[in-house]
């Protein structure tokens, strides 16, 4: 598996230290490397500096400020090419949450608490 | 003195004619009385045509006649009715009698007194006359009465007509009352139902959208207490493989060891927020004992204040709002119904929120939405306001906001019957008063006052 850049944006800071455990193997094998951003905004200007390099975004939907589904809107509007790839996420399992995801453009829907079983073998997909 | 005797015979059969009603009750009697008659109009005439009573053997004829017909009717129990009015009769009969045997006992002393005496048969006349006009009066009298009787007697029979008819109609009206009584009483009891299931029903809307959004809220701590478990695992299993390395990595295997005490401590700080949720929800689902505690409502109004606040954030985490706070004294002790208290609280809280939330999408980033919550204690109530700087209530909305299922939000998403239950608790179950001023895209202002209880 090539190297492959992950965005994940939640407000909630204890992402960071969960992402990094759950792939602590991936990341030393160098398989994978993460970035946090923890809101939309915060997003968008770490996507700005490193379009280029972000593989994937997993980013959830109930943030203050912007939204993840308005981040997901704005980054198809930029990025028009099939690359970043956006996961959303959200502890809301309801069909019009995942309309909205789907239809703004996201390639998969996840729910919380997240299943990094299902999420590792989704990304061994990639 | 024929003409006496032919006139009582007339009057006395016409009288018992008329009194007993013979002809048709009893034309027996009725024939035989007609007979008397005629018999009594042809000796007459003939007595008139002969003059044969120029010889007092006509009178005496008369006598004999008249003493029969009297013994006759005497003797006959149908004629007893009649006896008063033969009786008067008899004077001028025994007087007539009398002079007639003095005439013939003493003819000298007779003819001495013959003009006195003859004036007699005058008076006897004008007396049966006079006795016959007299019964006539009476008889018509009578009959007039009797008619009025009959009158009487026929409107009585119409009036009880009438009253039994009237008796039927309101007997039908009774059963018909009585029947619509029974039906509103059943239509009372399902109103009555309703109300209890309305009541029910916007009890579990205003929990049920508190409870979407904390169920939300829940899953964020669950997601980190549920993997960093799961990491704790992986980390432990690792710590075992490296310490069965011939040379282990001590570093490796402190920086597991830190991390595995850091995962320890999430997982508490995220089971413990869990736990407060739920117990937040806990507090709102219980159903109240409907008595009055002692409790301190400042701790109780910033409880649901958060709740409410909480409750929305869950939904929409865009959503912010200073919390403004004042106590007046703290803490603040009233007596109220603590869960139902508590849902006009929220109630209000959501509300506010609510439009402060609205007129933050209105206005945008340069709004800032505030909630205030104080309370203070009057000289004889308590006094809790909440106010928010939100969209406020047009005038024409203001006086309907507490009618039962009154409201502005789109359907489905309010019953409408938060705030007349509100009003309901507080006027009805604390004797207190709510009462809300308000100015469109201004403010609200919700007052809530109870009683001071000692």
């Amino acid at each position: 598996m090539d190297h492959v850049k992950i965005l994940v944006v939640d407000d909630e800071t204890d992402v960071q230290p969960l992402f990094e455990q759950r792939f602590r193997r991936e990341i030393r094998k160098g398989e994978l490397s993460f970035s946090f951003a923890f809101s939309g905004e915060e997003a968008l200007k770490y996507m700005e500096e490193h379009a280029s390099e972000v593989v994937l975004i997993l980013s959830d939907i109930n943030m203050p400020g912007m939204s993840g589904i308005d981040l997901l809107k704005h980054i198809r509007r930029t990025h028009a090419s099939p690359n970043p790839r956006v996961m959303i996420i959200t502890a809301y399992n309801d069909n019009d949450y995942y309309n909205q995801a789907i239809s703004g453009g996201a390639d998969d829907f996840l729910t919380k608490p997240l299943d990094f079983t299902l999420l590792k073998e989704k990304l061994s997909q990639l | 003195m024929e003409l006496v005797y032919f006139l009582i015979i007339l009057f006395s059969t016409q009288y018992l004619r008329d009194t007993l009603h013979t002809k048709t009750e009893d034309p027996e009697t009725d024939k035989r009385l007609n007979f008397l008659r005629i018999a009594a109009i042809v000796y007459f005439c003939i007595s008139m045509v002969t003059s044969f009573d120029d010889q007092t053997g006509g009178m005496w004829l008369w006598h004999v006649l008249i003493v029969a017909f009297f013994w006759y009717l005497n003797h006959d129990e149908k004629f007893k009715s009649g006896k008063s009015y033969f009786q008067s009769f008899y004077a001028p009969i025994v007087i007539a009698i009398f002079l007639d045997v003095v005439s013939v006992a003493l003819p000298t002393f007779y003819s001495k007194y013959d003009s006195y005496l003859d004036s007699f048969s005058s008076i006897a006349f004008i007396w049966v006359i006079a006795i016959w006009y007299q019964n006539r009066k009476q008889q018509k009298q009578l009959a007039a009465e009797r008619l009025q009787r009959l009158e009487e007697e026929k409107q009585n029979q119409l009036i009880a007509a009438q009253k039994a008819e009237l008796e039927l109609v309101v007997g039908e009206r009774t059963r018909e009352i009585l029947q619509q009584k029974e039906e509103l009483e059943t239509t009372l009891q399902h109103l009555q139902a309703t109300q209890v299931q309305l009541i029910q029903s916007e009890k579990m809307a205003s929990l049920g959208e508190l409870t979407a959004g904390i169920a939300h809220e829940i899953q964020n701590p669950l997601n980190f207490v549920n993997n960093f478990a799961e990491v704790n695992t992986e980390l432990i299993e690792e710590l075992k493989e490296e310490q069965e390395k011939e040379s282990p990595d001590l570093e490796l295997i402190e920086e597991i060891l830190t991390d595995l005490a850091d995962n320890m401590q999430k997982m508490v700080y995220h089971g413990k927020r869990a736990d407060s949720i739920v117990k937040g929800m806990l507090l709102h689902s219980r159903s109240g004992s409907g008595e009055k505690q002692l409790v301190d409502i400042n701790a109780l109004a910033d409880e649901y204040m958060r709740l409410a606040y909480h409750g929305l954030r869950a939904k929409d985490k865009s959503f912010n709002a200073a919390l403004e706070k004042n106590f007046q004294t703290d803490p603040l002790m009233g007596q109220v119904m603590p869960q139902d208290f508590g849902r006009v609280l929220l109630n209000i809280f959501n509300n506010a929120f609510y439009a402060v939330m609205e007129r933050k999408r209105e206005e945008g980033e340069n709004f800032q939405p505030t909630v205030w919550l104080s309370t203070s204690q009057e000289e004889n109530f308590l006094l809790i306001k909440i106010r928010d700087n939100g969209t406020g209530i047009p005038d024409a909305v203001k006086e309907k906001i507490f009618q039962p299922f009154f409201t502005t939000k789109p359907t489905g998403q309010g019953t409408g019957l938060g705030l007349s239950l509100s009003y309901d608790i507080i006027h009805k179950g604390h004797n207190g008063t709510l009462t809300v001023t308000s100015e469109k895209n201004s403010f609200t202002e919700f007052c809530v006052q109870i009683p001071l209880i000692n």
